[in-house]
């Protein structure tokens, strides 16, 4: 039972062959580049909704902040989709593993944090004493910024490996339950409930992209705008 | 036009089976190449099915769906239905 709980986790190989690049790459094939001045109806939708999320998620940036539109545009839509195509059966989602994560978070924090401090010197350097503090306090809580500075890509990465491994993990145990209480009846109407309900709630990992860009977004803005 | 057309220039529904694998071998297989014949067979798809005025992903995602079984299935193996495990 252990075993087998988390083989759902490891890296596809096929006849010996990693093909995770293949995986990681395969939504691009979804989100097909508009070349007509109206699309078919998959490529209209897609716009509709990256002028929706970027005009909401830009509009508290300055100018120099929205430059970087592209990047968190293109983040929210690979997240989003990596996170809702893992939602079919059998298929492996690559920000399962931390790896991955991680390394979508520490160059992104690191580069708000580099803007922050290229740019507006003092201003970065004051963000790690908030106003007010009492005289005595101040050391400690200089140390205490500079974790929670520090603490923000890990926290990036480890909150979409858990919330979207713990999902996986969930389904596949109630529905593992759902199957052997097949036998014992009445019990199992209210389970396969439960596994619909929960998929759905779990459909909701689009939320979780939400909640990474935002944070990566407050960052940004916190960093590069005062 | 030439009575004869050359192997190289048929298509592949015009080889006869004996020409087959003369045509094969005679097929691009630089990596310019077949970068070439990715693309074209990506188009045609891409082409036929998704960009139709109402077309749509469906049968790629089951397509996928089915590819991603590949690697799962020397675990799920040990999951069909039977007395004893």
């Amino acid at each position: 039972m252990n075993e087998s709980l988390f083989t759902s986790f490891i890296t596809p190989t096929m006849v010996g062959i990693p093909i995770v690049l293949l995986i990681i790459m395969f939504p691009s094939i979804l989100f097909p580049s508009p070349s007509r001045l109206i699309d078919n109806r998959l490529v209209s939708i897609q716009q509709w909704l990256v002028r929706l999320t970027s005009k909401q998620m830009l509009s508290i940036h300055s100018h120099k902040g929205q430059t970087w539109a592209l990047m968190l545009m293109s983040l929210i839509l690979f997240i989003g989709s990596t996170n809702l195509l893992g939602l079919l059966p059998h298929s492996f989602t690559p920000t399962t593993q931390l790896s991955m994560n991680l390394g979508m978070a520490i160059p992104l924090w690191a580069g708000t944090v580099a803007t922050g401090f290229r740019y507006k010197t003092k201003a970065s350097l004051a963000h790690f004493l908030p106003q007010g503090t009492p005289f005595p306090l101040i050391p400690m809580l200089v140390i205490i910024e500079t974790i929670s500075l520090f603490i923000q890509p890990v926290a990036l990465a480890v909150r979409l490996t858990a919330n979207i491994t713990a999902g996986h993990l969930l389904i596949h145990l109630i529905g593992g339950a759902t199957l052997t209480l097949t036998s014992i009846s009445t019990i199992t109407a209210f389970i396969t409930f439960t596994v619909l309900v929960l998929l759905t709630i779990l459909e909701f990992a689009v939320a979780l992209i939400q909640a990474y860009v935002f944070t990566l977004l407050v960052s940004l803005y916190l960093h590069d705008n005062t | 036009m030439a009575s004869v057309v050359p192997v190289k220039e048929k298509k592949l529904m015009d080889v006869k089976l004996g020409e087959l694998p003369s045509w094969i071998l005679m097929r691009d297989f630089t990596p310019k190449g077949t970068a070439g014949a990715f693309q074209r067979g990506y188009y045609r798809y891409h082409n036929k099915y998704v960009n139709v005025k109402r077309g749509g992903v469906a049968m790629v995602l089951a397509a996928y769906m089915l590819f991603s079984y590949c690697p799962c299935y020397k675990e799920l193996k040990h999951q069909r239905l039977c007395k004893y495990h």
